[in-house]
């Protein structure tokens, strides 16, 4: 709002100017006026992310998903939407798959964040970062990072209790079947369509541990 | 995304007073659809009252046997809650039909039924639109309008509730509790919660300036099989289209709401008294009065069917 205010008054100015030397006199202090810098909030925030604490001072409009790729320059977490639709940016939350892009960072004083860095490395590969990669559950690989971490949240859900849109018993403890893994994954989207590979690879992990 | 400024609220009434002497500051709990609309520019608040702190997040027994839901308490956990799982199914099924899982662990029950319409015609800001800029027109009336209400609307508005959780509320009698910026409280009954667009479809609730929600109330159980059909574009992660939520008793009386064709949560309870006459007279009842636009009157065939195969099913497993 204050930006366009300054805009349409320089712009006013240049008009005058151009026309009128008179008024050219009188515009300055409005216009110095209205360029005064128009500072950002910032706010302070703690976060811990895969271990490490973080202090940051950070504009206040920063998403978490901004704070991890530009700030702390983990890019491991992808933009895709930037808007809760795709599932790129997925991380885990004090133990919860959350949408990055969809949070502000100032929001999460004191919180634990578990990216794709902090599940495992090269050399020491989260199972289902092996699942994924044995089961070629990617193409491009963009939406991998939040299929993996969303991956991982949905089966420590399903050992939770917590059900689905698809378990036919409320009550009843939820297993890995491929349907319900279809269902609680329908926040990550793949435009390769490497779906039934994903789909493959979390029930293996899934399966293999309950 | 506009800048802002931030606080951290300390209590519920500290919070509501803030808001209502601050212009521009708005409440954020979950976030999720408060901060898509901040990056579209369609919402600009100038402050931002972060609730998060308020300890708002448990769900309670009441002394008459029912449920007090915290404000704050996520999707995913009231939808997992055990005593809402085996006495509230309803609830459950129309959580869980919702969103997405990442969504749903952060989205709160008060957002919940605080979010806005997801008419493309308010997403889009070369559009016009009386929500956005109240007396600009609607630009759904003459648009694209197969997803859009079809009772409840006015020349001003067409767009629908996209709640799943609400219509389930609605069918529950939940009461939702606030606090006001002079440290009150007050009860709302969900029904008296949303408005009809009218020629304000700028204004959607009735809450005051400021006012808070802290929690919603249901009342004790009332048994009965309860059905959540929800019916979209694709099998997960969709609004809908139509849903329905019923609870029916043994002797067939129950209760009906429909998600999906109203400004609001819909239910007509004279309607429930034409159960026993079946889904078409229930249906003709509950959307008298219909306006539908040529791309969207197909809903008023889709609800009496939709009704029909959850009464189906109902009957089917008493």
């Amino acid at each position: 709002m204050q930006r366009g205010t300054e805009i349409a008054l320089s712009r006013r100015v240049l008009l005058v100017g151009t026309g009128a030397s008179m008024a050219v006199t009188a515009a300055p202090p409005a216009r110095a006026q209205a360029s005064a810098p128009v500072e950002p909030a910032r706010s302070n925030v703690a976060i811990t992310v895969n271990g490490n604490r973080h202090d940051l001072e950070l504009d206040t409009r920063t998403t978490l998903l901004d704070a991890l790729r530009e700030h702390l320059h983990l890019t491991g977490t992808k933009k895709g939407c930037d808007h809760g639709q795709c599932g790129a940016c997925t991380v885990i939350v004090e133990g919860r798959r959350i949408n990055s892009c969809l949070t502000l960072a100032v929001m999460h004083q004191g919180d634990s964040v578990l990216t794709i860095e902090g599940l495992g490395t090269p050399g020491n590969l989260h199972p289902l970062q092996a699942a994924f990669i044995e089961h070629d559950g990617y193409q491009c690989g963009y939406c991998t990072p939040g299929q993996i971490c969303s991956a991982v949240a949905v089966l420590d859900e399903i050992k939770a209790g917590i059900p689905s849109h698809v378990s036919t018993e409320l009550t009843a403890q939820p297993e890995a079947t491929p349907a319900e893994i279809r269902e609680r994954m329908s926040g990550n989207i793949c435009r390769c369509g490497a779906y039934a590979n994903i789909v493959e690879a979390i029930t293996e992990i899934g399966g293999s541990k309950a | 995304m506009k800048a802002f400024t931030y606080e951290r609220a300390v209590s519920p009434a500290a919070a509501a007073q803030a808001a209502a002497h601050l212009p521009g500051s708005k409440f954020i709990a979950g976030g999720t659809n408060l901060l898509d609309l901040m990056k579209l520019q369609i919402e600009t608040p100038t402050h931002l009252i972060d609730v998060n702190g308020l300890a708002l997040d448990r769900i309670e027994a009441t002394p008459e046997g029912g449920l007090r839901i915290g404000a704050l308490v996520r999707n995913t956990d009231l939808a997992a809650d055990a005593r809402v799982r085996r006495d509230y199914g309803l609830l459950s099924r129309a959580l869980l039909s919702g969103a997405s899982g990442q969504l749903r662990n952060k989205a709160t029950t008060a957002g919940n039924l605080l979010q806005r319409a997801r008419c493309p015609y308010f997403y889009d800001t070369d559009q016009l639109c009386n929500k956005r800029h109240p007396g600009s027109g609607c630009a759904a009336l003459g648009g694209f309008s197969r997803q859009h209400a079809v009772v409840g609307v006015s020349d001003s508005c067409i767009a629908s509730h996209p709640s799943d959780m609400a219509v389930a509320m609605r069918a529950l009698d939940a009461i939702v509790e606030t606090v006001l910026p002079d440290g009150s409280t007050r009860s709302i009954p969900i029904a008296e919660l949303h408005r009809l667009p009218g020629d304000t479809p700028h204004i959607e609730t009735t809450l005051g300036a400021g006012e808070l929600i802290v929690a919603v109330t249901l009342p004790k159980p009332i048994g009965g099989k309860h059905i959540y059909r929800k019916v979209r574009d694709r099998a997960s992660y969709a609004f809908a289209l139509v849903s329905v939520a019923v609870i029916v008793q043994a002797d067939g009386s129950g209760r009906v709401a429909v998600g999906g064709v109203a400004p609001k949560p819909w239910r007509v309870e004279a309607a429930e008294a034409r159960l026993p006459e079946g889904a078409k007279a229930v249906t003709d009842e509950l959307l008298a009065g219909a306006a539908p636009t040529r791309e969207n009157a197909y809903k008023l065939t889709l609800v009496e069917r939709t009704l029909r195969a959850v009464l189906a099913e109902a009957g089917s497993q008493p």
